[in-house]
């Protein structure tokens, strides 16, 4: 493949990462040996063997499956809630940029606002009043990245705003939403999408913190973060199964992320700088 | 000077401005709580005037705007009400909680920064060499890795493998030092990696940012060796920036410390919030939540001081 | 021979995207004897700041000195290690870059930046090397001498940056100095300052230089030879007089005709009197406005000006002195805080909302810079179908073949409509922005230094199309320019402005000889002509004017402080009137028109009367 020969080691090893992880986020639970739940064994924390590659978890489940079921969730949860976030924020960074100094101020105030709050925190905040079915749990996660992206947008958008082709724009009478749509977005639709992708890691990250501590998926459902959660009493024995969906985790996460610094690295040379 | 000092103060008053519209953010997404407090605390089978007269012992029958002042004045004269859960004022509890976690972050900051500064300002020196590229790539792993692999990996190898450090981590009053370091190995190490990463990163690209100015050029081509371009030249200009990266870096410790303190049952303020929000204990919760924002925004001040410090447009 | 420097088969090379490298200096030889000055001249991409780097043995951002020998002295410079390259540069060779504003360390003082490349070579001690800064600087003519030094870089004005930057490269007393186009960040003011005293301290210390520059004139006053280079190669090297009055080269014969003042015919008898645009009192500026309507930051203080329908009006004034914001005023993207703008009789809204379609469509604005001013995630055909969508309803197979004319129109191929905007050339894409104003069918078009940001062969070549276009369409222009000879080679009246104010209006034949506002004769004087001497021979004042003291009047002349010919006493106490002279042209000052007649020097005299 082209892409290959064009990007540096680091991001072909991302690469198959993000491939990998796609293919497990499509066709995971088709490929998992086991289904959702089963108890296969009566011995709990087995250690890797050829009939479990990953051992059992504390009810004697088969840690592969569960880590193929939990990794959609994630994987799924992790990309809606960035999208959700870049969406929201290229729209109100935008709407900030090419409107009247008042509402982008108070706009930008509330961001700011919402910005001081870590993620985290943010997010333990919105579970505590609203509680994390996946639904919330994607809302939550992509609102406590959505000033970070609006930031991002709008800074791209107040540039765009003051180059001369959209003052001329501007200067033929032409209305703000056609300035908005035609004339600055179309040019921040790569920056946000590098955006999104890091925001996709963090995202990953967060949502697997909360299931962590317990405040992120509920049972029966279970996402890689849950999966680390209900195994850690198998620590002491040092069962994969604690590990294992850790390992998972920081695999797709990695990969995403040397995938798109490559990237970036990638469209730099091409613009010229070094 | 003068206009320093303005600019200081101008400062202040944008964080103290912000905090404000945070308190209003935090209280009324906690408010959003569908039911309300005095029906979670009495469960679905205390009758309805129970309720009606718990509501009022909470002030809950006042309307929202009325509450939140209330609650902000508490919280501004450090009385921010009675923990639901278990019936202690909420300043106690954090008042205990509170030094454990600053003593756990500062202990981390502590041992971090020196080495990102440095890891981060010999990568740009060195940017585009094979030592830069070997660095940011594992920066970049670095910071992808949740914290609690990084945690259960070094409990697995120094605690259970190796037996040479206990898993719980909390050194009472009076430990020795010996004592205080096992307890405090883990934690901060697991800290310490994330963090490394982050700062690192963030202040390599500060000064890489400096060093592609036309100044650099003039100064090398003055016959500059590379460590006086990088360390009396491009250094001085990238005092700001690299202020805000390390305490972009640091606010990050506020999210870790969340994990640190629950994987190695640390009793910190962190802990305690992620109990609040279990229990749904809104004053507690809200309390912590301020606190980590405020946290935050000290950070993000102290940094920003230090770019109006260092430039000397605005200081002379 | 006593050649000092000596560079032969010179190859630099760049990489590419895939890869792969392209050769960007190509088999350039020259030398340059002890104490001569050699220019190297071309337009961008020429290779000419490339080639004076790689004397120090350097190139930029991934560029490689692939073959070649440059000797400075008995020193082969590409066999130096890297310590030796740090010994040679800064010691030996020394360099004065292009922008001096970005080229100084901005958190460090000015005598620390001047005096380190001694320190760093250990040529004096730090007490010796702080008494030969300020022997420098009063060399170069910079005012306080003794205490310049202690200020930091934002603290002192570009054209005294520029000179303290050669103060830097001076100090060290090196064999070769490189000027990499000093001057062009300059206003032209400001530049012939710079250059006296360049000038001064080259000839009084001997200097051995190399010096860059894509101005012809410049080079003329500076240089001894001359090396015309093109994409990288050499078309011609010999001395000035020879280069100048007999290029043997075609290109050199080209950038010289390209830059000869020539009157372009402008077409205008057939023309009517009736006013297109009339601006009367107008003030501009930003920021909040005060009860009197005065702005916090005034740009534009009371211009008043007439644009006859099918005339061109030249705007003309240096950086800062408020040109580019009249444009947009006029275009609405800035209201005025008050005066009138009038287009055809009929008051113009001072905000886009209040404007209508047919308003946005009769007054159209062109920007200099095209690489910004075209979208670069738009096609050409997208570009310049917009307006005629918009204002006219065209769709489908209309528009397509309006956007084919439109090309046409600027001689442009109809095959460029499907590419995109940022695969084209830089005089293409300002030909692409011109059709987007032609597209609307306007009558005044704002031309906002369209020629600045071009190569000025390019730049020639767009002159004559706005010309051709104003024959045939007899749309009406305001051209803004920072370049006088510009605005005298195409426009039928001009108009200068300065700090805000217009300072003279009239018809271009009274902008080619005295009597001029002081400003104007100062502008007219500074520009350098191509001829070797024209800088010992202008009339210039070599003495800098002393400051005024005390709070400024905004009622008072504008160009109070630089003014040679001020007269204590009136100028800095009362208003200056605006005064008709014989030849028709209206100035602001209190000087007659006798006294402007006479030489700087004598009225100087008159002023002290």
């Amino acid at each position: 493949m082209n892409l290959f020969r064009t990007l540096r080691l680091s991001g072909s090893i991302g690469l198959i990462l993000v491939i990998f992880w796609l293919a497990v986020a499509l066709a995971g639970p088709a490929l998992a040996p086991h289904p959702l739940g089963e108890i296969v064994d009566y011995d709990v924390f087995l250690p890797m063997s050829s009939t479990y590659p990953m051992g059992t978890d504390y009810l004697g489940r088969d840690v592969l499956s569960r880590i193929l079921y939990g990794a959609r969730f994630t994987i799924t949860i992790g990309a809606a809630a960035a999208i959700f976030a870049g969406i929201l924020g290229t729209a109100l960074g935008i709407f900030a940029a090419v409107s009247s100094r008042m509402v982008d101020e108070t706009l930008s105030r509330f961001m700011d606002a919402l910005s001081a709050i870590p993620g985290k925190i943010l997010a333990l905040v919105m579970i505590a009043a609203l509680g994390s079915s996946v639904a919330l749990l994607i809302m939550i996660i992509g609102v406590s990245y959505t000033p970070g992206c609006y930031r991002i947008a709008r800074s791209l958008a107040v540039n765009l705003n003051q180059m001369d082709f959209v003052q001329v724009a501007r200067a033929r009478g032409e209305g703000r939403f056609y300035l908005a749509r035609v004339e600055i977005f179309p040019n921040m639709i790569h920056p946000m999408l590098t955006d999104v992708g890091l925001r996709f890691v963090w995202a990953v990250l967060l949502l697997s913190s909360l299931s962590f501590i317990g405040l992120g998926m509920q049972p029966p459902d279970a996402d890689l973060g849950s999966l680390v959660r209900e195994n850690i009493s198998g620590l002491a024995e040092g069962a994969p199964a604690v590990l294992m969906p850790a390992v998972a985790i920081a695999l797709l996460t990695i990969g995403v992320n040397l995938l798109i610094d490559s990237l970036r690295g990638q469209a730099k040379t091409a613009t010229g700088e070094v | 000077m003068k206009s320093v000092l303005f600019l200081i103060l101008r400062r202040i008053g944008t964080v103290l401005l912000t905090l404000f519209l945070v308190s209003m953010v935090v209280f009324s997404l906690s408010s959003l709580l569908p039911g309300d407090a005095a029906q979670q605390l009495l469960g679905q089978s205390a009758t309805p005037e129970a309720v009606a007269a718990l509501r009022e012992v909470l002030g809950l029958d006042k309307p929202g705007h009325l509450r939140y002042l209330d609650w902000l004045r508490g919280l501004i004269v450090g009385d921010p009400g009675i923990s639901l859960a278990n019936d202690l004022p909420v300043a106690q509890l954090v008042a205990e909680r509170l030094p454990r976690s600053l003593l756990l972050a500062g202990i981390a900051a502590l041992v971090s920064v020196p080495l990102a500064l440095t890891l981060g300002i010999a990568s740009a020196m060195y940017g585009g060499t094979r030592v830069d590229r070997f660095l940011n790539t594992l920066t970049l792993t670095m910071v992808a890795i949740p914290e609690f692999l990084v945690a259960t990996t070094l409990v697995l190898v120094f605690a259970v493998k190796l037996n040479w450090v206990s898993a719980l981590s909390y050194a009472p009053p009076g430990a020795s030092f010996g004592q205080f370091i096992a307890a405090y190995a883990l934690p901060v190490l697991t800290l310490f990696f994330v963090l490394v990463a982050q700062m690192a990163r963030m202040s390599r690209a500060a000064v890489l940012d400096q060093l592609s100015q036309p100044y650099v050029e003039m100064a090398v081509l003055k016959g500059a060796s590379l460590p006086r371009v990088v360390l009396r030249h491009a250094l001085p200009n990238a005092i700001g920036p690299i202020a805000n990266a390390v305490a972009l870096s640091l606010s990050y410790l506020l999210g870790g410390v969340i994990i640190v303190e629950v994987i190695f049952n640390y009793p910190g303020i962190a802990s305690l919030m992620v109990d609040s929000v279990a229990n749904r204990d809104m004053p507690l919760l809200q309390t912590c939540a301020m606190i980590f924002c405020a946290a935050y925004l000290l950070l993000v001040l102290i940094a920003d001081i230090c770019a109006i410090v260092s430039n000397p447009k605005l200081r002379t | 021979m006593s050649e000092h420097i000596k560079v032969s088969g010179l190859k630099v090379t760049a990489p590419t995207g895939d890869n792969d490298e392209v050769t960007i200096v190509d088999d350039v030889a020259f030398a340059i004897p002890r104490g001569e000055v050699l220019a190297l001249i071309g337009e961008s991409g020429s290779g000419k700041t490339t080639i004076a780097l790689s004397l120090m043995g350097y190139a930029r951002g991934g560029c490689r000195i692939s073959s070649g020998s440059i000797r400075v002295g008995d020193t082969e410079v590409l066999s130096l290690d890297r310590s030796g390259l740090r010994d040679l540069r800064g010691r030996r060779v020394s360099y004065v870059a292009q922008s001096a504003a970005a080229s100084f360390n901005p958190s460090k003082t000015i005598m620390a930046q001047v005096t380190e490349a001694v320190l760093i070579h250990g040529v004096a001690s730090r007490k010796e090397a702080e008494i030969r800064a300020v022997e420098l600087f009063r060399a170069l003519s910079l005012p306080e001498p003794e205490s310049i030094g202690s200020r930091y870089p934002h603290q002192v004005s570009g054209g005294q940056l520029q000179r303290l930057m050669a103060a830097m490269a001076l100090i060290t007393e090196p064999e070769l100095v490189i000027f990499d186009e000093p001057t062009t960040a300059l206003d032209v003011t400001t530049q012939i300052d710079v250059l006296l005293a360049f000038k001064r301290v080259i000839r009084e210390r001997g200097i051995t230089a190399v010096y860059v520059s894509h101005d012809l004139a410049v080079v003329a006053q500076m240089a001894d030879h001359i090396l015309v280079l093109n994409q990288g190669k050499v078309r011609e090297l010999g001395k000035t007089a020879q280069v100048l009055k007999q290029p043997e080269d075609s290109y050199t014969q080209t950038l010289i005709s390209a830059i000869t003042p020539c009157r372009r015919d402008t077409g205008n008898e057939a023309t009517t009197e009736q006013p297109l645009l009339e601006i009367r009192n107008l003030v501009a500026g930003y920021g909040r406005s005060d009860k009197n309507g005065m702005p916090a930051m005034p740009i534009l203080k009371d211009v008043n000006l007439t644009i006859l329908r099918g005339r061109t009006l030249g705007v003309i004034g240096e950086s800062g002195s408020g040109k580019s914001t009249l444009a947009r005023v006029v275009a609405g993207l800035l209201p005025a805080a008050r005066g009138e703008v009038l287009l055809d009789g009929e008051p113009l809204p001072g905000t886009l909302a209040g404007r209508s379609k047919d308003q946005f469509r009769r007054i159209q604005i062109v920007f200099q810079n095209a690489d910004t001013a075209l979208n670069p995630s738009h096609s050409v055909a997208q570009v310049l179908g917009r307006p005629l969508t918009f204002y006219h309803g065209l769709k489908g197979n209309e528009r397509e073949r309006r956007i084919g004319a439109m090309l046409d129109l600027v001689k442009l191929p109809a095959t460029v409509a499907g590419r995109r905007c940022g695969e084209l050339s830089g005089g293409q894409k300002q030909r692409i922005n011109l059709a987007r104003a032609l597209a609307a069918d306007p009558e005044l078009i704002l031309c906002d230094e369209v020629t600045s940001a071009l190569d000025t062969v390019v730049g020639a070549a767009i002159l004559d199309l706005l010309v051709e276009l104003r024959r045939e369409l007899g749309v009406s222009y305001m051209f803004i320019s920072h370049d006088i000879s510009t605005v005298r080679s195409l426009c039928d009246d001009i108009l200068v402005l300065y700090a805000g104010r217009g300072v003279e209006a009239g018809s271009r034949d009274t902008f080619q000889q005295p009597p001029f506002h002081p400003y104007t004769e100062l502008l007219i004087d500074s520009v350098p002509e191509l001829e070797q001497g024209w800088l010992e021979r202008s009339r210039r004042p070599v003495a800098p004017v002393p400051l005024v003291d005390g709070v400024r009047d905004l009622e008072l002349c504008p160009f109070l402080d630089r003014c040679p010919v001020r007269i204590a006493g009136t100028c800095d106490q009362l208003a200056p009137p605006r005064v008709v002279l014989s030849d028709g042209s209206e100035i602001l000052c209190h000087h007659s028109e006798a006294e402007l007649l006479l030489p700087p020097r004598d009225y100087a005299m008159a002023a002290q009367r």
